[in-house]
């Protein structure tokens, strides 16, 4: 059990200047003093945004990544241009979404920066830089974003922190130690807020950790419940556990959650459990590698599904369900959709108290599952693809899956979902007796006995950005690429789909109704960043960050390797933002 | 435009909150000690420390000879304060691998920060800051996980293979009632190097 504290803290300056002017104001009536102004983030504009604002990382809460803005289109994208940049500063993997609000961007950064930039002009606002600890082992050096609730700017750090900032000036208002980052726990998810209240989730699936997602007063800093994505003794599941290892169990949280207002659940993505030699810890391990419906009053797990069982590859699947409606016979259902990073596409019915299987099919190559139940969607496995302590065993898609964290995207136009693919590789692990260490490494193999390479028959590409239909449940068209994908989507109205993600640093414009690329700048690095669009006066934008790091160059290192390249994708993050001429907008 | 440096700040005891005026009123200093940083299980190594086991693995138990054979896998160890038995275990900088060498393997600038043939190391990675968990017995290199750098233990920790820019910091040792103390600092900064 990780040691917890509440750390509240406001900045110097602005004490200082609140006790001047209380002392010049015996009757305390202080007012803000020139408060630039702001668009207060309410339940209400959550639920049912503008066009013009991306205010959360998938920008509504059915994580379709999908803006319904269309003055850039297929018929004018050609002529997209850059309006502005800006450098972060920083090296490393950059992958949130540029977070907007009334023409109030906010960018986070790795090292847990936090930038306010005036949308339109590009010109910076504010700047929050954190002071990490000096011996934080960073194994993703990256954050995918930050919250908006009220007049704050949430945001959940490297060293297991959750941080309220003042949207107007990025003063901290207050700073709550959610777990001890000596023991592994460290977060790099955007929280979500939702009601009131602000939920994250803790990474460490490598470290030993027991995962839990945890709410907090978006007022006051408090915490609301936490609850464990590994049941302790006696609960529920703790049955899928053996002995000992539930406390040491992984299964973290990476990803931000999706949430159904109807029901008041929130459906939230896990990730592995730990030690990944999955024959240290027997069972079906719940809830690792599922999606669970969390009660945002709380915090009760009201219904799950577990995608695969006693996971052996490192296929966390993290991502949260996109709530999609599609046919399911005669009957529209109410579902989730999820691309696994195990390389198969489920298609879920979700209600009040339930999730239910309604098919899955793979959408990459994958040599593992050699039955999947048409019943309870439960695979049945290839003895001979499992990796074990021990042994050398390899299996198809690789460990970083058919689509690891880059989220998919919706388009209610086409009503296609666009998954950014990776095919045609495989891994080898080899197991060894997993060694406990607080916040270091515990897998249960030696990450330079990791291999990563080409499947002997496949194909002569690896990155696939994929178009499905969901109202038929078939592949409609696909892109390929020679390098790997580790590109978010973007779907607009403009009947375009945005992704960059390759080696080459092209960010891109696709047709989403044919997948013909329509548009391509090449960036100052690779784009694993989330794209957005907003408006700010009437101009519609197009905002992503280019900064290649993190899991995107590792497994370009192990590409190296394996296909003799060198490949080396330059770093250091920079806003991109793109816009029409005045002339193509008709102006 | 304004520019805010804001760091970890440490823990006050979990409370309910107040409102901002009020905290700021009632808030006693302004910038509460670096606690969490300047406990003395957090504090770096010191020069007189004894070498013990972690808490995890052995309730208070120093690093004997006996427990470091030759050819063995390095053990990983942490300062103690001698005067109040605190080790300083809150601290990944503060990660010490011990192995006893075969004496003919090292070399000269090995030999004076060695106690006879057993040497220490920094057990952080000087490329990204891992935790270094790997070794190849066969030429005594220490091993990172994250990228395969490699650090020879009997030439002062040189790197050998892999992406780290620089040796791992060798920690001066000698023995004394039948217990390994520190008696000097690591020889270059300990952790990451950027």
């Amino acid at each position: 059990m990780p040691t917890r504290s509440m750390r509240r803290t406001v900045a110097p300056l602005a004490l200082l200047a609140l006790f001047v002017q209380l002392a010049s104001d015996p009757a305390g009536a202080a007012g803000p003093v020139d408060e630039p102004p702001y668009a207060s983030v309410t339940a209400e504009r959550l639920a049912t945004p503008g066009a013009d604002d991306w205010l959360m990382v998938r920008r509504t809460y059915d994580s379709w990544g999908y803006s319904p803005l269309a003055h850039i289109s297929t018929a004018n994208v050609a002529t997209l241009q850059p309006v502005w940049t800006f450098s972060t500063g920083v090296v490393e993997g950059h992958q949130a979404p540029p977070i907007v609000n009334d023409g109030m961007m906010f960018v986070a950064t790795p090292r847990n920066q936090v930038i306010a930039i005036d949308a339109r002009s590009g010109e910076e606002v504010w700047r929050y830089r954190r002071a990490l600890p000096g011996d934080l082992f960073q194994l993703h050096p990256t954050n995918r974003g930050v919250a908006l609730w009220g007049d704050r700017v949430y945001l959940a750090t490297v060293d297991a922190h959750l941080v309220a900032l003042d949207a107007r000036t990025g003063e901290v208002v207050w700073d709550v130690e959610v777990a001890d980052y000596l023991s592994g726990y460290y977060m790099t998810l955007a929280p979500l807020a939702v009601e009131g209240r602000i939920l994250v989730g803790t990474s460490g699936g490598e470290f030993g950790i027991r995962g839990f997602i945890e709410a907090f007063d978006a007022d006051s800093g408090e915490s609301l419940w936490r609850t464990y994505t590994v049941p302790g003794p006696g609960e529920p599941g703790s049955e899928t556990w053996s002995d000992e290892a539930w406390k040491r169990g992984g299964v973290p949280i990476w990803v931000t959650g999706s949430y159904d207002p109807a029901t008041r659940l929130s459906y939230w993505g896990t990730g592995n459990a730990g030690p990944w030699m999955a024959d240290q810890r027997p069972g079906d391990n719940l809830y690792a590698n599922s999606v669970v419906a969390i009660d945002i009053e709380s915090g009760a797990i009201r219904a799950h599904h577990q995608y695969h069982w006693n996971d052996a590859w490192d296929w966390d699947e993290v991502t949260a369900p996109l709530l999609i409606d599609f046919p399911d016979g005669a009957d529209t259902v109410k579902g989730l959709v999820h691309a696994g990073r195990n390389g198969y596409l489920w298609r879920l019915a979700r209600s009040a108290d339930d999730i239910r299987f309604v098919d899955a099919r793979p959408y990459v190559y994958q040599n593992v599952f050699s039955a999947i139940d048409a019943q309870s969607g439960r695979p049945s496995y290839d003895p001979t693809r499992i990796p074990r302590t021990g042994h050398r065993t390899e299996f198809c898609p690789s460990l970083w899956g058919g689509k690891d964290w880059p989220p998919e995207a919706y388009s209610p136009q086409t009503g296609y979902l666009y998954i950014p693919a990776n095919e045609n590789l495989c891994s080898a692990f080899t197991g060894e007796k997993a060694k406990y260490r607080p916040g270091e490494l515990y897998l249960g193999l030696s990450i330079d006995k990791l291999e990563v390479f080409p499947r002997a028959d496949g194909g002569d590409h690896v990155g696939e950005l994929q178009a499905w239909d969901m109202r038929t449940g078939e592949q409609v068209w696909t892109r390929t690429f020679d390098s790997h994908n580790w590109g978010p989507v973007l779907a607009t109205g403009g009947g375009l789909v945005f992704a960059g993600g390759t080696n080459d640093r092209l960010f891109r414009a696709f047709d989403a109704q044919t997948g013909a690329l329509l548009w391509q700048q090449k960036t100052s690095s690779g784009v694993i960043g989330v794209p957005v669009s907003y408006a700010v006066d009437g101009r519609q934008y197009i905002a992503v960050v280019s900064g290649w790091g993190v899991d995107a160059q590792r497994k370009q290192d192990y590409l190296n390797k394996a296909r003799g390249s060198d490949i080396q994708v330059p770093q250091g993050g920079v806003v991109w933002v793109f816009a029409l001429p005045d002339a193509a907008r008709g102006e | 435009m304004s520019s805010h440096d804001r760091g970890a700040r440490p823990c006050a005891g979990r409370r309910a909150l107040l409102g901002g005026t009020a905290l700021a009123l009632i808030a006693p200093p302004l910038w509460p000690a670096l606690a969490a940083e300047s406990t003395p299980e957090r504090q770096p190594a010191q020069v007189g420390d004894l070498l013990a086991f972690p808490s995890w693995e052995h309730a208070d138990r120093l690093l004997a000879p006996g427990d470091l054979v030759h050819g063995a896998e390095p053990l990983l160890v942490y300062p103690r304060d001698p005067a109040t038995g605190v080790i300083r275990e809150r601290s990944r900088l503060n990660q010490i691998l011990v192995c006893r060498l075969a004496p003919e393997t090292l070399d000269e600038a090995t030999r004076p920060h060695a106690a006879g043939d057993v040497v220490a190391y920094s057990g952080i990675c000087t490329h990204t800051g891992c935790g270094i968990t790997g070794w190849d017995a066969t030429r005594a290199h220490f091993v990172c996980p994250c990228h395969q750098s490699e650090f020879d233990a009997g030439r002062a920790g040189q790197r050998v293979a892999g992406p780290a820019p620089r040796a791992l910091p060798a920690l001066p040792l000698a023995l004394s009632d039948g217990h390994f103390v520190i008696r000097g600092n690591f020889t270059s900064a300990v952790g990451a190097s950027s």
